[in-house]
């Protein structure tokens, strides 16, 4: 009896401590949105272009200038941005939002209007114009942006968004 | 800086008071017929020109075609027949003179890169050398990102960031501002010349010619705050600002009415014109309207009803400041 509650005193600490490691993964996972940009052909047709940049939010104005504040305002946390290209076709700019809070994500979605956009399943909501993909999974916001229009690129945004969005994995 | 001695206070009091301030201090004899017809009809003239296929089949704009355009906008504005005739009443041999860009929007919305290289053709055939025009905006990284390239030596055009030569270490001042000025503006420009993009501005409420000084300061991000007023018009009030700027020519080829300064394209449209003023508060002005008619189009609300209109622009165009103006009647807005 004393080696039965032993071993499953035993399974009980290791499956406590796997948890604890799992956490402290997906922990450090969401803290590094840089690890979120796929890295090129994790996304088919998609190659990353550029390294990752990232801006703390007291630096977050030389990247995205006035804009900044309503970021500021919604508890932006760090903003971090990266170049693709889609089939040597389209090239496009993937910046990713960290907030305080999902409801700081929200509030930045929810100011923009939804003007022509087509919803789509992706994150909490999201958006897919002709030329960019919108989305907020959790406290992060993601904005993708093409520099030209072409008939490939909304199908290709969702495909990148859900890739994006797999590895935000909240 | 080099100075013009045969500008006198008389004449740049007459052209305060027509709005043209920054036209006429730093140029002296050869901006006058300008500041004399602006003067004669007391009136800020605006220039918008446009060219409804500037892009042809593809999505960039056309070298040749914004060449004419800009010729046409330079030609109406100075009443010329030539547009060398026109440039020649901008700048003179001998002038080293800042092109500053705006960079910020990456490279689907910063100045136009065919328009940049149009200006830079017709500044030389005006007697600018090559190694005397110098394409600038805050950060060299971002200019390249934005398609320009780097260029810092030799007999070339220049092209660079304020990084590469850094700021003033003293602060210049007026009202509400204290900042370090670009050393590009400082030392290495007689002239300057603006090319803002036509944005919407989340804080400023529009972005055009005023609000792309803010690219020539190292503190930018301390003057956001109330909707960028009075510092917009504060910032355009340092000496070296106000007194080398004389054109403005924003590229409003791709504009956006919403969600800016960045690039939403979803908020965009493409306006395939061209704004030309030497009275920046004037285009501002014009610009905000063009902003405003997109939004109603849009059936957006107006930018006063979303609590930021462009407050800065009637600041700037106060007793106090006098950039130029921002009374309808006083502004003569011809299309081209």
């Amino acid at each position: 009896m004393t080696g039965g509650r032993s071993t499953v005193r035993s399974i009980c600490s290791v499956a406590f401590c796997v948890a604890l490691l799992a956490s402290g993964a997906c922990s450090r996972r969401q803290q590094d949105p840089a690890a979120a940009f796929p890295a090129s052909n994790d996304v088919a047709g998609w190659t990353r272009t550029s390294n990752v940049r990232t801006f703390e939010a007291a630096d977050l104005w030389k990247y995205i200038d006035g804009e900044v504040e309503k970021y500021l305002k919604a508890g932006v946390q760090r903003g971090s941005t990266a170049d693709y290209k889609f089939q040597n076709k389209v090239e496009a700019v993937v910046d990713i939002y960290t907030m305080s809070n999902a409801d700081g994500a929200a509030q930045v979605f929810n100011s923009e209007p939804p003007g022509d956009a087509k919803p789509v399943q992706l994150g909490d909501a999201a958006r897919l114009f002709s030329q960019s993909l919108v989305f907020r999974k959790g406290r992060y916001l993601v904005r993708i942006v093409a520099y030209e229009e072409s008939p490939a690129a909304p199908q290709a945004f969702l495909a990148l968004g859900r890739g994006i969005g797999q590895q935000l994995g909240e | 800086m080099r100075r013009d001695e045969g500008t006198t206070r008389r004449d740049f009091l007459r052209t305060c008071i027509t709005g043209t301030a920054v036209l006429s201090v730093s140029s002296g004899g050869a901006l006058l017929d300008a500041a004399e017809q602006t003067s004669a009809l007391a009136k800020s003239k605006v220039v918008v020109a446009r060219d409804p296929v500037l892009r042809g089949a593809a999505s960039t704009v056309d070298s040749q075609r914004v060449l004419k355009l800009l010729d046409q906008a330079m030609q109406t504005l100075f009443g010329a027949d030539h547009p060398a005739e026109s440039w020649k009443k901008m700048v003179r041999p001998g002038e080293r003179v800042g092109l500053k860009v705006n960079a910020l929007g990456g490279r689907a919305f910063s100045s136009n890169l065919q328009l940049v290289e149009a200006i830079c053709e017709r500044l030389q055939e005006a007697g600018i050398k090559a190694r005397d025009i110098i394409i600038f905006d805050r950060d060299t990284e971002e200019l390249e990102r934005s398609g320009f390239h780097i260029s810092t030596e030799g007999n070339r055009i220049q092209c660079f960031g304020t990084d590469q030569l850094g700021y003033e270490d003293d602060l210049v001042t007026y009202g509400s501002v204290g900042s370090r000025l670009s050393k590009i503006l400082s030392r290495n420009c007689d002239v300057l010349i603006n090319l803002p993009v036509l944005k919407d501005h989340d804080g400023a409420g529009v972005s055009m010619a005023l609000k792309n000084m803010y690219g020539v300061i190292h503190n930018p991000n301390k003057y956001h705050p109330n909707g960028c007023n009075p510092y917009i018009a504060d910032v355009n009030m340092l000496p070296d600002i106000r007194t080398k700027m004389r054109l403005t020519i924003c590229d409003a080829t791709t504009a956006t009415y919403e969600g800016g300064p960045g690039y939403k394209p979803q908020y965009s449209w493409k306006n395939n014109a061209l704004i030309v003023s030497p009275d920046p508060v004037a285009l501002d002005y014009v610009g905000w309207q063009m902003i405003e008619r997109k939004r109603a189009e849009k059936g957006l609300k107006t930018l006063e009803a979303e609590k930021r209109a462009p407050l800065y622009i009637a600041t700037a165009a106060d007793a106090q400041h006098r950039l130029g103006t921002n009374d309808p009647k006083r502004i003569a807005v011809v299309e081209v």
